[in-house]
């Protein structure tokens, strides 16, 4: 009895010390979740009652959100570059950087410096580095004789593209430090051993490097996605949104926020995390199933 | 110590707590939210003003951006923190949802007291935005309910030094949007400028734009029609208007990038004399007045696109003041807006900001570029005077579907039957 009594009081003790924490979690993120869950079944602008209307906002969202489809469209667009270019770019300077024993210190405070930057002063800056008027990027371009290049970088054709781009080069520099990190911690003497079997740079590269790197490239993978995927201010600071051509997800929701239409702004964010939550289990379904194949895990 | 001392005791320190906590009288103030930057130091000024006429305080609190502003005051209504005054920024939906909230105070009477006194003194379009007709489709009880306190135009707007050096007239500017392109054209092609510049990255700009040129090719009742539903978007008239915008875009005299553009960023280029034209409001005088202190410049009315229907010009209430319905200080709050619309406060708002007044008598001293803009307030015409407002979801497809147009990457008919299926959605439900 006395022992069960004990382990009671320090039942209590242990949970007093995670208290705190628990109330500010529920307050600031259980709660919010669950009323954007429960806004989005309703009908409300700030101010009047809301009004339930049941699947409304979400079959308006699903089946006739043509517009919002767009913007998840121009959403996947921008992720598909960050996947790509953005994270290809972001190793190849991390397998650069991790060889690098004397410079290493210093490109890694290079590369970072940019996500350090707040999105809306990077959005800015290069709207006004790529506006036709006063077209700096283009009279650049001009100077360096390769005014066959110099475009709209803002209109209608190239807005998307350039978006994606500014936010590759933008966000490079997170991938390239988790994936530093991550190649710091493969051991050397698996290097070694594998010089010492004869396999090539290339080959360790494949069969050592790649394979161990995998949790880490797969953990960079999903946090592209959903970080890109929710890409809002340096977008808007670069291009106000292109008329939809450069309108992203959250940006539509911010919009219909602004507009007062809640409950169709909740239902889209709902639609956009079900989407989110769904590619990155795929993601991380997908990683899993190449290290099993690689042997890293067990079968 | 005995227990009747105890007891003494006891009833001495409840009665001193319960005299401590006794609610005060409440104190005789009026605080102001507003988002009208341009204005802190002119409100200040008239707050002082009438602290010493009448010993009451008076608080201008200034919240900015706008967007911020109407979160504060969004925010402030849900907590029921709402200031004495304030004014809402948004459609006439969102006014009504305050006075079904019953947020607002209903301020007619006041302003129909000793003979409509009050409310003679205003221009009837600027108080007719924050007014309810009979049965309205908000079903908000008829009645005034927020107190303008200066008037808006939207117009075009030409620049005299850039019509000079492409040898025109700077004193004939466009009647006709043909006249428009054709005079645009040969500025830029003399001076390399662009024709025309406007915050088309704000949908708001062209959806007016396109308003205007609605209702002077269909006339009011065609248009008020497809608010209703009535007429379709893809009716003639309507490819009509959404063509403009295409004859704007093959003209070639936009200025590159108008789509990403905000009204802020376009008032700096036309102030930098990067253009020719502008569409903007009233209100531009005073920011051209900062910007560029020498930079001439005139208003023009809309360019017309038709005969056979008188044109209308978006304009009306810039910016009003409500009073809070739960305020203690309902009465002084009353006095003080009547105070600060009085012909002299007026002037002096117009003085030093260069504002259209909202109320009648202070045209002598208007400055001459704003003095020309009082032929149009018999022809204005805004959202919140019509009978119906467009439904917001219509609004979003139209104003992007301009842009679109604007960009060259869809069709007037594209957009016209888009808009029309959003349309007959928001009616089917």
């Amino acid at each position: 009895m006395k022992i069960d009594a004990l382990t009671r009081t320090e039942q209590f003790k242990n949970f007093s010390f995670v208290l705190p924490a628990f109330i500010i979690f529920s307050v600031f993120y259980i709660y919010p979740f669950f009323y954007t869950f429960v806004l989005s079944f309703h009908k409300y602008d700030f101010i009047s009652e809301s009004k339930f209307i049941g699947w409304a906002n979400f079959k308006e969202v699903i089946f006739y959100g043509k517009h919002w489809w767009n913007t998840v469209y121009n959403g996947a667009f921008i992720t598909f570059w960050a996947l790509t270019f953005q994270n290809i770019l972001a190793f190849t300077l991390a397998l650069g950087v991790d060889k690098a024993t004397r410079t290493g210190k210093f490109y890694r405070v290079i590369f970072f410096l940019l996500p350090v930057l707040s999105e809306i002063i990077i959005g800015l800056l290069m709207r006004e580095f790529l506006l036709s008027n006063p077209g700096i990027f283009n009279k650049l371009l001009d100077k360096l004789n390769l005014s066959f290049i110099a475009q709209d970088w803002l209109g209608r054709d190239r807005a998307l593209l350039t978006a994606a781009l500014v936010h590759c080069w933008k966000g490079f520099g997170w991938a390239f430090v988790i994936l530093l990190a991550g190649l710091q911690t493969i051991p050397e003497q698996l290097y070694e051993a594998a010089r010492i079997d004869g396999a090539s740079a290339w080959q360790t590269f494949l069969k050592v490097t790649v394979p161990l790197l995998m949790p880490v490239i797969a953990l960079v993978l999903v946090l592209t996605i959903l970080g890109t995927m929710q890409a809002f201010a340096m977008i808007l600071a670069l291009t106000r949104g292109t008329g939809g051509i450069t309108e992203v997800p959250v940006m539509l929701i911010y919009n219909h926020l602004r507009g007062r239409q809640v409950g169709l702004a909740c239902a889209e964010g709902v639609i956009l995390g079900i989407i989110l939550i769904a590619v990155s289990f795929t993601m991380l379904y997908i990683s899993k199933q190449i290290r099993r194949r690689w042997g890293v895990l067990p079968r | 110590m005995s227990f009747s001392h105890r007891l003494g005791r006891l009833i001495f320190v409840l009665l001193f707590m319960v005299i401590g906590c006794a609610p005060k009288a409440p104190e005789k103030k009026i605080t102001v939210w507003h988002w009208m930057n341009d204005r802190k130091e002119a409100f200040e000024t008239l707050a002082k003003k009438y602290e010493e006429l009448t010993g009451i305080p008076v608080k201008f609190k200034l919240f900015f951006p706008p967007d911020i502003y109407a979160q504060k005051v969004i925010a402030a209504a849900r907590a029921g923190n709402l200031p004495e005054v304030f004014g809402i920024l948004g459609e006439k939906k969102m006014l009504a949802s305050f006075i079904n909230a019953g947020h607002i105070l209903d301020l007619t009477d006041y302003m129909q007291e000793n003979s409509r006194e009050w409310e003679r003194q205003f221009y009837p379009k600027t108080l007719a935005v924050t007014s309810f007709k009979k049965a309205n489709t908000y079903q908000i009880p008829q009645g005034i309910y927020g107190v303008p306190i200066d008037t808006t135009v939207m117009e075009f707007l030409y620049n005299k030094t850039l019509f000079r050096k492409a040898g025109l007239n700077p004193e004939q500017p466009p009647k006709t949007f043909q006249d428009f392109i054709y005079l645009a054209k040969r500025v830029q092609k003399a001076t390399k400028e662009a024709g025309f510049v406007c915050g088309w990255g704000e949908g708001w700009l062209l959806n007016a734009l396109a308003t205007e040129w609605a209702i002077n090719l269909m006339g009011e009742r065609k248009f008020y029609k497809t608010i209703k539903g009535e007429v379709s978007y893809t009716d003639p008239d309507w490819i009509k208007v959404f063509s403009l915008f295409s004859q704007l875009k093959d003209s070639n005299i936009l200025i590159s990038d108008i789509t990403t553009l905000i009204n802020k960023e376009s008032e700096d280029l036309f102030s930098q004399g990067k253009a020719a034209f502008s569409f903007n409001g009233s209100w531009s005088v005073n920011v051209y007045k900062q910007l560029a202190p020498d930079l001439e410049f005139a208003f023009f009315p809309l360019p017309s696109v038709s005969k056979r229907f008188p044109a209308k010009i978006w304009g009306g209430a810039g910016s009003s003041f409500m009073i809070s319905a739960k305020s203690p200080n309902l009465k002084e709050a009353v006095d003080f807006l009547k105070w600060l619309t009085a012909q002299e406060q007026q002037s002096f708002l117009v003085k030093e900001t260069n504002n259209l007044p909202a109320v009648k008598g202070c045209e002598e001293i208007l400055p001459p570029i704003l003095a020309m803009l009082l032929d149009d307030f018999d022809i204005l015409t805004h959202p919140n005077t019509w009978p119906d407002n467009e439904d917001t979801r219509v609004l979003e497809i139209m104003n992007q579907g301009l842009q679109q147009i604007v960009m060259g990457s869809k069709t007037a008919q594209e957009v016209a039957r888009e808009i029309q299926e959003v349309k007959e959605r928001v009616c089917a439900r």
